[in-house]
């Protein structure tokens, strides 16, 4: 219990220190981003020398980075995140609007990646046959050497839902795992002890089987999250999907850099919970088993 | 050499033979606009057709798949040897030197990686002439595409640190430099081999993902990427299949690269 704690507490630890980090870091590279210090309004041919130099004084505690990142730092503990310079409309009211849609979007493909995944995978561990073994390795194959951008197309052409798409592109990457997984404990000498011994598969599978392959597997789930999030941006953008992956990838476009400092913490902070989540998941099943 | 390794080089050598005679193949270039045959279907004189403003197909494809052959490798090499430099150097080094370097990837690793180009190529000016696109998005793979490999590099390292042979070097009175470059470095070399090759369909496949979303090479420059944001324009399928052709051309060859790169992995 004691160890589970200290696991919890360092893997938040670093969950914390890895945003401040990443938030500095985000922030210096806005920072010293071209075109940071140019602001439209100093071309308004209304405005005299004072008043330029007034909108000049205003931006010049930005100039140091520190002072600029400690300040973000500040108003995004009060909740102000800023606002969009190209929307014109506070980060915050933008990624609650969106929010919900990439989270459907995620978890509906996730699930999907997963289910095709893990009945793929322990059908070939059952089977054992090489025919099977090499068509699941070319569709695997195939959907691997597509660019998510244009299976994210493909879905569009022939009227699929977006989360198809996420699904697609997350499933070759968790079967290939999940397949070379089942397959080596499968091959195992407890599992061949078990079949001699007239188990059923079903008893095997939940018996002796998932046990073993459950902490690896989540670790992969851990990453798969990461997978998706990145698969979220074509695919909202181009499926016209009004979630945060198409705020990133408009942000990305009109050089919005506040909001995409804004993303990239939120993207940060969801990869690194769910890899945390699968390891600390993974370490308590690990701990019942044994 | 097995069937599909065969068939994979042959796939290879054939691709990059053609990309690298595009100026014979198609002497007209990758810019020259046919204005009374836009958006025409393949015939003899445009083997896949022309696009919407007229240019030739297939001389596009030749000349972006030059493009992307030969600057995904480049990349590649780039963030190979980051990874070697910062991975294998922390692992060799050990201690605080190790656990900054893991530190560091963790970061990069934490965020997706098409989100992490994605971001790292707005900061860049995104109105710059077609060669600085090409180089900046290239250059922003292998800057930023080195973090995986330097993870690998720095646990292989941090292995042979403690191995035996390194140890009884150490205990003949070799020391430092010597000993990295002598008995450590050779012991990388596999790795940095499977990982310079893992890299390349990789860096092929982000570069077409930026293009079609906008943020890769710039027009009238063509590569994958660009050439695959065609599809976007299609209403079906069968409509235009010859549009198709950049996309069949790069599965082939990031199939190719994956076929060969089981060999360089069971070589690591």
């Amino acid at each position: 219990m004691n160890n589970l704690r200290w696991k919890i507490g360092g893997h938040a630890l670093a969950v914390v220190a890895t945003l401040l980090l990443g938030g500095l870091l985000s922030a210096t590279l806005v920072r010293l981003a071209p075109g940071f210090d140019a602001d439209e309004r100093e071309l308004d041919p209304h405005l005299n020398t004072q008043s330029v130099q007034a909108l000049r004084e205003a931006r010049r505690h930005e100039h140091n980075i520190f002072h600029f990142y400690l300040s973000y730092l500040n108003h995004s503990l009060h909740g102000d995140l800023g606002t969009s310079l190209a929307l014109g409309q506070p980060v915050r009211t933008l990624l609650g609007d969106r929010l919900p849609l990439t989270t459907r979007l995620l978890t509906t493909g996730l699930g999907l990646a997963w289910m095709l995944s893990l009945t793929l995978a322990l059908s070939a561990a059952w089977l054992r046959l090489s025919i099977f073994d090499v068509f699941t390795t070319v569709v695997s194959g195939t959907f691997l050497c597509i660019p998510a951008a244009v299976l994210a197309l493909l879905s569009v052409l022939w009227n699929l839902p977006g989360s198809l798409a996420i699904a697609l592109i997350v499933f070759p990457r968790t079967y290939r795992y999940a397949s070379n997984l089942l397959v080596k404990v499968y091959s195992r000498p407890h599992i061949l002890a078990a079949r001699a011994r007239g188990l059923g598969e079903a008893r095997i599978l939940f018996r002796h089987v998932v046990p073993v392959v459950t902490p690896q597997l989540l670790a992969v789930a851990g990453v798969s999250v990461s997978v998706a999030v990145g698969a979220a941006i074509p695919v909202e953008a181009l499926c016209g999907l009004p979630g945060v992956g198409q705020l990133a990838w408009q942000a990305a476009l009109a050089r919005d850099l506040p909001l995409l400092v804004n993303i990239t913490i939120l993207v940060t902070l969801v990869t690194l919970l769910a890899n945390s989540a699968a390891d600390v998941i993974g370490h308590v099943v690990q701990r019942r088993e044994i | 050499m097995s069937l599909g390794r065969k068939l994979a080089c042959a796939a290879l050598v054939l691709v990059m033979s053609a990309s690298a005679a595009a100026n014979w193949l198609a002497p007209a270039g990758y810019s020259k606009q046919y204005r009374e045959a836009t958006n025409a279907p393949p015939s003899h004189t445009h083997w896949l057709g022309t696009d919407e403003i007229g240019r030739d197909r297939f001389a596009r494809v030749l000349y972006g798949t030059r493009i992307s052959l030969l600057l995904a490798p480049a990349a590649a090499l780039l963030s190979t040897l980051m990874a070697a430099f910062f991975g294998g150097l922390a692992g060799y080094l050990g201690g605080a030197w190790a656990r900054t370097a893991m530190a560091v990837t963790d970061l990069f690793l934490s965020l997706p990686w098409l989100f992490l180009l994605i971001a790292a190529r707005a900061l860049m000016p995104l109105n710059v002439s077609p060669l600085i696109s090409v180089l900046v998005t290239f250059l922003l793979l292998g800057l930023l595409g080195w973090t995986t490999a330097a993870r690998v590099l720095c646990t292989t390292a941090a292995s042979l640190r403690t191995s035996d042979f390194v140890r009884q070097a150490r205990a003949a009175g070799l020391t430092g430099q010597r000993l990295f470059w002598m008995h450590v470095v050779p012991n990388l070399k596999p790795v940095l081999y499977a990982q310079f090759w893992i890299s390349i369909p990789v860096f092929i496949l982000s570069e077409a993902n930026l293009g079609i979303l906008g943020l890769g090479v710039a027009e009238p420059m063509p590569s994958w990427g660009s050439l695959l944001k065609e599809l976007e324009g299609l209403v079906s399928v069968g409509e235009e299949p010859w549009k198709f052709a950049p996309l069949i051309l790069l599965a082939v060859v990031v199939t190719s690269f994956q076929l060969l790169l089981s060999k360089q992995e069971e070589a690591a």
